[in-house]
């Protein structure tokens, strides 16, 4: 018996050797995900582009994700463990998997990574982001629209410069509507935490908004909003199934195009370091159908969307003053530059709070 | 007819050498039948989760790196428990190990301090651990709060202040915002045993903490008191040990191995001070403190073999797609089967024939 046993071990391993080696004549890619791929959100995204990647190259590529990886310690030894189960690329879908990466992509120079959202490259190692706060300027607009109370609550998940610049886009689209709009913000400090979200979106509305917007990954502030009859936006997915009577839009990521665009870069063997920043016009989001508003409403944010597709309006139109009353340089000719967008650590005027830190 | 638990009039030997076999032979039936439910062949599992993590040198040093907090923790908890002492705090004390630890690396960032700098930081973490850790076991021997409550709500307050720091006055000034310090010096990093691995000094430290440990229990006076203080309280006063001296020595021990663990890992694997710092090490060593049987060696291999679930988990995942849950499945049920099979050490099944009475008529 035991020695059958045995035998039965060592056939379904060779077996399971023989798969592998089958495997083998395919690209290997790997996904690193922070979250969940339940999340709703954030995770949930990426692996919808990692699922548009295997249905576009399914026949050339073999996929891996490793789900839940905290941005700590851990990080590292996933990202290496990748590369030693024969990952070429690897993609690493969250900020604070920055150094961890670039830890591993100096010890393997023949691997590719790519590194979501960050700032440190290497010759193996490229970052892409998208130009979110273009999404949260139409936004801005709706809002300051659609509010009675004038008073709209942010969640902020951490003042980095991707969400310091979401609600300046924010604040500046709304002035052009209301100009003594208020805007309430709360940290929840995570970027995935339910309750917290939960509990930021009650206190924001009882503090006077009538309309959330958000930038954590969960549908919670969605559900909150759609219970105390508020309106919201979804962030990173589509979340009006959870507020079919709340959601007025929200910035949809769309990973997918840009994967296929890498891994076919790599399979032909012309994959750079690069570092990608792409915006409506590139596809690298998408705004969910603009729903819950009057029509002059949906009108103006589809023409805000198309003027920004089309290049025509800049978020960051100068002038731009500061929280401090001084005019921002504007480095970008009529608009601020990409390098003050990529760093921002600055509120625009008429935020009455003050960012952590200053 | 019904099965019942009697109590054995002396505790069962064999039965407790060999519990721990019994609990991991259930185990892994349990997870062949979870497998094959999840249509994966069990086998290729099950080789995927042991046997392959224990095959290359990588694999082998990161269970190490994975156990070294892990052991080092549960060391300092084994002593307090083997005392009655209830701390269940160590995740706080590692953390203020780790600030505090930091606060030289991070103070001394750029400047040309020498060698003494990691020494330092290391000395200064362990006391701060254990300051930390004799809170509770203060307003216990002073006021008789429990010990169990105020360890483990110092946690949190361990936890935010940590996030203050690196929010606030400690933030990496290139850091864009992002909660973090710079990267540490290298004379402020635990050096690596393997050049170009992850294997570092704090494995070693781990070892001579073990040896010390089964040396203290085994060897000597404070040892035995420990273990009399918990198992038989009313004969070690008569034999003049201090019960109240020995939860404070434990604790404050049991602290300074959890603040050394945590400052190795904060300038070992990490590099800087971060939140998020420790995925839950100072809970879980508890679960290695009583998987080793508060047993010095026990808590090694315990350490060591829950490190393996976590990389073997991490490998199946990607080897065989099978779901990060299912490691965390796979661990609760672990302890669940061995916390299942010591009851037998104490007790034995009995199969009880209700002769000569009225049944109990509810049906």
């Amino acid at each position: 018996m035991r020695k059958s046993l045995l035998a039965l071990t060592a056939g379904l391993l060779l077996a399971g050797n023989v798969s592998a080696a089958s495997a083998a004549d395919k690209l290997k890619i790997g996904f690193i995900y922070v979250g969940p791929i339940g999340d709703l959100g954030w995770t949930y995204q990426h692996d919808l582009g990692r699922q548009a990647l295997v249905k576009e190259l399914g026949d050339k590529i073999e996929t891996t994700y490793l789900e839940n990886v905290p941005e700590g310690p851990d990080a590292e030894r996933s990202i290496e463990q990748l590369v030693r189960a024969g990952n070429k690329l690897i993609f690493t879908t969250s900020f604070g998997y920055m150094d961890p990466t670039l830890k591993v992509a100096k010890k393997y120079p023949n691997v590719h990574f790519e590194h979501a959202t960050g700032y440190k490259r290497n010759p193996n190692m490229s970052t892409y982001s998208a130009k979110w706060y273009q999404g949260r300027y139409i936004q801005g607009l709706i809002a300051a629209k659609m509010s009675k109370s004038g008073v709209l609550g942010y969640i902020g998940s951490f003042p980095i410069p991707e969400v310091v610049s979401g609600i300046n886009a924010t604040v500046l689209a709304a002035q052009t509507i209301n100009p003594n709009i208020k805007v309430k913000i709360i940290w929840a400090n995570t970027w995935f935490d339910p309750g917290k979200e939960a509990d930021a979106a009650k206190a924001l509305i009882d503090q006077g908004a009538d309309v959330i917007m958000q930038h954590t990954d969960s549908p919670a502030a969605m559900q909150i909003a759609s219970e105390r009859g508020k309106l919201a936006f979804g962030q990173d997915s589509e979340m009006i199934k959870f507020g079919p009577k709340t959601q007025l839009t929200s910035i949809l990521d769309t990973w997918g195009p840009y994967y296929i665009e890498r891994v076919k870069a790599e399979l032909a063997g012309t994959w750079k370091s690069e570092n990608t920043w792409g915006g409506l016009d590139s596809h690298m989001f998408a705004m969910a159908p603009y729903t819950n508003m009057p029509d002059d409403v949906k009108k103006m944010a589809e023409d805000a969307q198309d003027a920004i597709t089309a290049g025509k309006l800049h978020p960051f139109k100068c002038p731009i003053i500061g929280q401090d009353g001084k005019q921002v340089d504007c480095k970008g000719g009529d608009h601020l530059d990409d390098g003050q967008i990529l760093g921002m650590n600055f509120y625009v005027k008429g935020i009455d709070d003050k960012l952590p830190g200053k | 007819m019904q099965l019942a638990l009697e109590k054995r009039a002396e505790r069962s030997g064999t039965i407790a050498l060999v519990s721990p076999l019994i609990a991991v032979g259930l185990t892994t039936a349990t997870m062949i039948i979870l497998f094959t439910i999840l249509g994966k062949n069990p086998l290729l599992a099950l080789h995927a989760y042991f046997i392959a993590p224990l095959t290359d040198g990588y694999s082998l040093q990161e269970i190490a790196v994975k156990a070294t907090p892990l052991v080092m923790i549960a060391i300092g908890l084994s002593l307090c428990y083997l005392a009655n002492a209830w701390n269940i705090g160590a995740e706080g004390q590692f953390l203020i190990g780790a600030v505090a630890g930091s606060w030289i690396a991070v103070k001394t960032q750029g400047t040309d301090a020498g060698a003494w700098v990691l020494p330092a930081m290391l000395v200064l973490a362990a006391v701060a651990g254990a300051l930390y850790a004799l809170i509770p076991a203060i307003c216990k021997v002073k006021f008789g709060a429990s010990e169990i409550l105020t360890s483990l709500m110092l946690v949190y307050v361990a936890d935010l202040f940590l996030d203050y720091l690196v929010r606030g006055p400690w933030r990496d000034p290139q850091g864009f915002n992002f909660p973090t310090t710079a990267e540490f010096d290298p004379v402020a990093t635990v050096p690596l045993l393997i050049e170009g691995g992850r294997l570092h000094l704090g494995s070693v430290i781990a070892l001579l903490v073990v040896a010390a440990a089964a040396i203290l229990l085994g060897r000597t006076i404070r040892g035995f008191g420990i273990r009399v203080v918990g198992a038989a309280p009313r004969a070690a006063r008569f034999g003049g040990f201090k019960a109240n001296q020995l939860i404070i020595l434990t604790f404050a021990v049991s602290g300074a191995l959890a603040g050394l663990a945590g400052i190795i890992e904060v300038a070992g694997p990490v590099g800087h001070l971060q939140p998020g710092i420790s995925p839950g090490y100072g809970f879980t060593a508890i679960m290695v403190a009583f998987l080793g049987r508060l047993n010095p060696l026990g808590i090694l291999v315990a350490g060591l073999f829950l490190a393996l679930t976590f990389i073997g988990g991490e490998q199946a995942q990607i080897a065989m797609k099978i779901p990060l849950d299912v490691t965390k499945v796979f661990q609760g049920i672990l302890l669940f089967y061995v916390l299942a099979c010591d009851s037998l050490i104490l007790y034995r099944f009995k199969l009880v024939f209700p002769s000569r009475q009225v049944a109990r008529g509810d049906g």
